[in-house]
């Protein structure tokens, strides 16, 4: 494996941080991966456009951020617009299908899955919207296996809420792995 | 084999000071070093250390003047703006040679700045931040699992040479997350200050007929004596007087440039053959690194230099490559501030290209590698 971009991006307030750093625990400390998780966000707790990034390689990461992206997450319009310039030709950009309406076009493949309407309606808590991402890009990257994505998820969230982040994480997989069959 | 973790910066910066035997920090959070703080308040009390968080910056730096005085190995951690206010305690340490760390995750300023970006703006302050000719150590890792291991280092050159020594990185490796390996104790080295042989009655806290680092003894454990910030005598007590003042600032300057050897550290990444070399350190050095690579890929003869110890600076091995190279290229986080040393040692024998940037992102591979080929 060579070089791979991730890029979760959205709202400040949205976990997408968390999101990252348990996708990034997956891949080094369940699958004995390299991976560099770093992130970009402003001074404010709540709100403007966060970014959160996970670079998998099977040598030494260097150069911590992504460039050129394969796969870029947009929970929100804003991010979307701002960050999904550096998505790499024949990459992929992820979109909440409600909250981004205004796709951008370029070289690369759009997949819209509704998010977090899965996590508000089907879960029944918009704040795992998160975990179903997670759920979805672990189902469309293919570079971390989903038991260790589960095994991260759960060392990670508070207690109590495990039942409910593992079914947000299985419905993100299957919602993912149903729209690319 | 140690235990493995996916850590941030500054948590292995927290890590590595737990694991040199530091039981005591003093701080006043902020961004983006707050990490460092947190790991230390919920750790600290386990291992019947101590957190105090003080009103402000400067008398947090104090804290850990005094901590270290009772004997606890301290740390402080801060940014910009903190690291400031600590100057004149930064300066009352190297006097009163009181071992002891300060780091400093730096963003972009001045002033409150950026407090969420990077920047690498405050490396000059490092070795002039506070006023009077005065022995520095500062270490600038780039990499989670070096930040650990460097401040590790940090205590031990503290300890050993009885001087407080900084910890210089950026907001992107503070805030990043690696793989780490801690290791079991007694992998690493731990070192602890020299401390006396005499009996309290005989005890000169300053006594320095034995060798540049005096032995100095922990209070409350029966040695008493006198610390000032004021030049003083063998006693402590203040002397203003020559040849001491002269020959006790020397002493102090010595415990550092005679041991450069030791405490000089870098990578040298392929500059055996290099026509140009990338000096570069934090995340700057990382991004030069992917850089190296592609030029090589391209069939360019390019090398990276990173320090490790930015500190007393690396002058010898910056003017053997200078004399080698067609060019070094400097890139750093700051509207050019490191370039001047790299400059002051290449003395002109070869081309030193800086590249600047204040905007919150890194300096990219792309942006290093455009001019490694300019200077070719």
């Amino acid at each position: 494996m060579s070089r791979y971009e991730i890029r979760f991006s959205g709202s400040g307030g949205q976990g997408l941080i968390l999101a990252g750093v348990i996708f990034a625990e997956a891949a080094t400390i369940y699958d004995r991966k390299n991976a560099v998780q770093s992130q970009s966000y402003g001074p404010e707790a709540r709100g403007g456009a966060s970014k959160s990034e996970v670079i998998l390689s099977d040598k030494t990461i260097d150069f911590p951020k992504a460039t050129a992206i394969d796969l870029q997450l947009s929970l929100t319009q804003e991010a979307c617009t701002k960050y999904y310039k550096d998505v790499k030709e024949s990459g992929t950009l992820l979109v909440d299908e409600d909250f981004v309406t205004d796709v951008p076009q370029g070289n690369f493949k759009v997949i819209r899955l509704p998010i977090i309407r899965t996590a508000s309606e089907e879960i029944g808590k918009a704040f795992v919207a998160n975990i179903v991402a997670l759920g979805a890009i672990t189902a469309i990257t293919q570079q971390v296996s989903i038991d260790s994505v589960e095994k991260a998820v759960l060392s990670r969230v508070p207690k109590g809420t495990e039942d409910l982040n593992k079914k947000a994480l299985m419905a993100g997989y299957n919602l993912a792995k149903a729209r690319m069959s | 084999m140690g235990k493995l973790k996916l850590l941030q910066g500054n948590e292995a910066c927290a890590e590595g000071a737990l694991y040199a035997g530091c039981t005591f920090f003093a701080g006043y959070p902020i961004t983006p070093s707050t990490e460092v703080a947190e790991f230390m308040a919920r750790s600290l009390p386990k291992i019947g250390g101590a957190f105090l968080q003080m009103e402000d910056e400067i008398a947090a730096m104090a804290a850990i003047i005094g901590g270290s005085l009772a004997g606890a190995k301290s740390l402080t951690a801060t940014s910009g703006p903190g690291f400031s206010l600590k100057q004149e305690n930064i300066g009352f340490a190297a006097l009163t040679e009181v071992p002891c760390v300060v780091v400093n995750v730096m963003r972009g300023g001045p002033s409150t700045g950026v407090p969420t970006g990077p920047g690498q703006s405050d490396i000059m302050q490092c070795k002039w931040g506070t006023h009077g000719d005065h022995p520095v150590i500062c270490l600038t890792p780039a990499y989670v699992q070096e930040i650990f291991s460097e401040t590790v280092r940090a205590f031990n050159l503290a300890e050993k040479y009885r001087t407080p020594v900084i910890i210089a990185f950026d907001e992107i490796v503070g805030h990043m997350r690696e793989k780490i390996e801690i290791p079991d104790k007694g992998v690493l080295p731990v070192e602890d200050r020299p401390k006396p042989a005499c009996k309290p009655s005989e005890y000169l806290p300053y006594d320095d007929s034995k060798g540049d680092v005096p032995p100095m003894a922990n209070f409350f454990e029966g040695y008493r004596y006198h610390v000032t910030g004021l030049n003083h005598g063998p006693d402590g007590f203040p002397v203003n007087a020559s040849p001491r003042i002269h020959t006790d600032e020397l002493r102090l300057m010595r415990k550092v440039e005679a041991n450069r050897k030791e405490i000089i550290r870098y990578e040298d990444y392929m500059t055996d053959d290099a026509e140009v070399v990338v000096f570069a350190y934090g995340v700057s050095g990382r991004s030069g690194k992917t850089a190296v690579e592609a030029a090589r890929a391209d069939g360019i003869k390019a090398g990276l230099f990173r320090p490790l110890t930015i500190w007393p600076f690396p002058e010898e091995e910056v003017a053997s490559i200078a004399s080698r190279v067609k060019g070094i290229v400097v890139p750093e986080l700051s509207l050019g501030q490191i370039i001047f040393e790299v400059d002051r040692c290449a003395k002109g024998r070869c081309r030193v290209e800086g590249i600047y940037r204040v905007d919150g992102d890194p300096i990219t591979p792309s942006q290093i590698l455009a001019k490694i080929k300019e200077v070719k």
